[in-house]
């Protein structure tokens, strides 16, 4: 058993099911954009707010929103642990991916809301 | 025929290096690699291997020959030639003691983590503990590995973290004591891998698969702990 306190979920099982849940969640959300894309050729502003005022969309753009921040906070880490031997560097990044990922997520939700 | 050895002497050395050597082959005869580096050292007998069964049994002559992992003794020149030109390397990712042989001290530590014997804290029964075939069956593929090394040393997994990462080598052993109906310790055994390292640094690129020399799939019994550690999660 090794005890890592920097990834996600500390457990090996949680990370890997949350890394293919988010997966599920970020092909959905792909599919789903580049199929209202094709299917709207001449998308106009109001259509395109139109979509972001519903509620559903927020809720999935939200979730969608969380999996990129979950999924690449897991694949990061695991890349982190690779290849970066030296802790203090190791440790930097790692600090610094987190920091990108909250400012995101925050940024994220202030577009998706107008605030 | 063109042999390039990897050769490294730790005593005399500063660095490992690569040494040619021409050799003739009988004709109408496909020589396993082994005997290759048996008439190699005839000509050069510092050249250092290690060799036991010749027959794939022992698990001692695994080594990297043109670039894929395998055992020496049942690996035909024929198919390790690449190019007229036959590269042997040591298995990657270990420390290297002389030439083709390697310190497998970290591969061995990994094997012996996942508690490789049997656990039961039922009382020991008068003569043997039975199994039915069916709970017999659930074994094949998994007991049948020798520890040559070829798998985990084909791993990126395992060259970037072998203390942490147990290797396919390992897991398939870890499996294997999972799988038996006679051991009780499933549930501590799960709880030891449950990390993130253990078990989940396998990405399933099934390097493990392509080079072992049974003819064994890691990558399968380790998709089984996965779901065994799942099934007792959720």
């Amino acid at each position: 058993m090794v005890t890592q306190i920097t990834s996600f979920g500390r457990s090996g099982l949680y990370d890997w099911m949350m890394q293919r849940i988010s997966a599920v969640v970020l092909s959905l959300y792909t599919i789903f954009i580049i199929g209202y894309l094709l299917l709207h050729p001449h998308l106009t502003f109001e259509q395109w707010s139109a979509l972001y005022s519903s509620t559903w969309m927020r809720v999935f753009s939200l979730m969608t929103l969380l999996s990129i921040g979950v999924h690449s906070w897991i694949g990061l880490w695991s890349i982190s642990t690779d290849y970066i031997k030296p802790t203090g560097i190791r440790f930097f990044f790692q600090a610094l991916c987190g920091l990108l990922m909250f400012v995101y997520i925050v940024w994220g939700i202030q577009v998706l809301w107008g605030l | 025929m063109l042999v390039s050895i990897y050769r490294y002497n730790p005593e005399v050395d500063d660095a490992p290096y690569m040494k040619d050597y021409q050799i003739d082959l009988p004709a109408g005869k496909d020589l396993m690699v082994l005997d290759v580096l048996n008439l190699l050292k005839a000509q050069d007998p510092s050249i250092s291997y290690r060799r036991s069964c010749r027959e794939g049994v022992c698990g001692s002559d695994g080594m990297n020959m043109s670039g894929k992992n395998g055992l020496a003794c049942i690996t035909p020149v024929s198919q390790a030639v690449k190019n007229g030109k036959l590269v042997l390397r040591p298995l990657p990712g270990l420390p290297v003691v002389r030439d083709l042989v390697v310190d497998m001290g970290q591969f061995y530590k990994q094997y012996e983590k996942i508690r490789p014997y049997l656990l039961n804290d039922t009382p020991v029964p008068a003569i043997e503990r039975l199994q039915s075939p069916e709970e017999r069956e659930k074994l094949d593929g998994l007991y049948e590995c020798i520890l040559c090394a070829c798998c985990s040393t084909a791993c990126p997994s395992f060259w970037w973290n072998p203390d942490k990462f147990v290797g396919p080598s390992g897991l398939l052993q870890a499996y294997r004591f999972l799988a038996d109906s006679r051991d009780t310790a499933t549930q501590e055994r799960l709880s030891d891998l449950d990390d993130p390292f253990s078990v989940f640094r396998c990405h399933g690129i099934m390097n493990c698969v392509n080079v072992c020399p049974k003819g064994l799939n890691p990558t399968k019994a380790i998709g089984n702990i996965r779901t065994m550690l799942l099934q007792r999660a959720t």
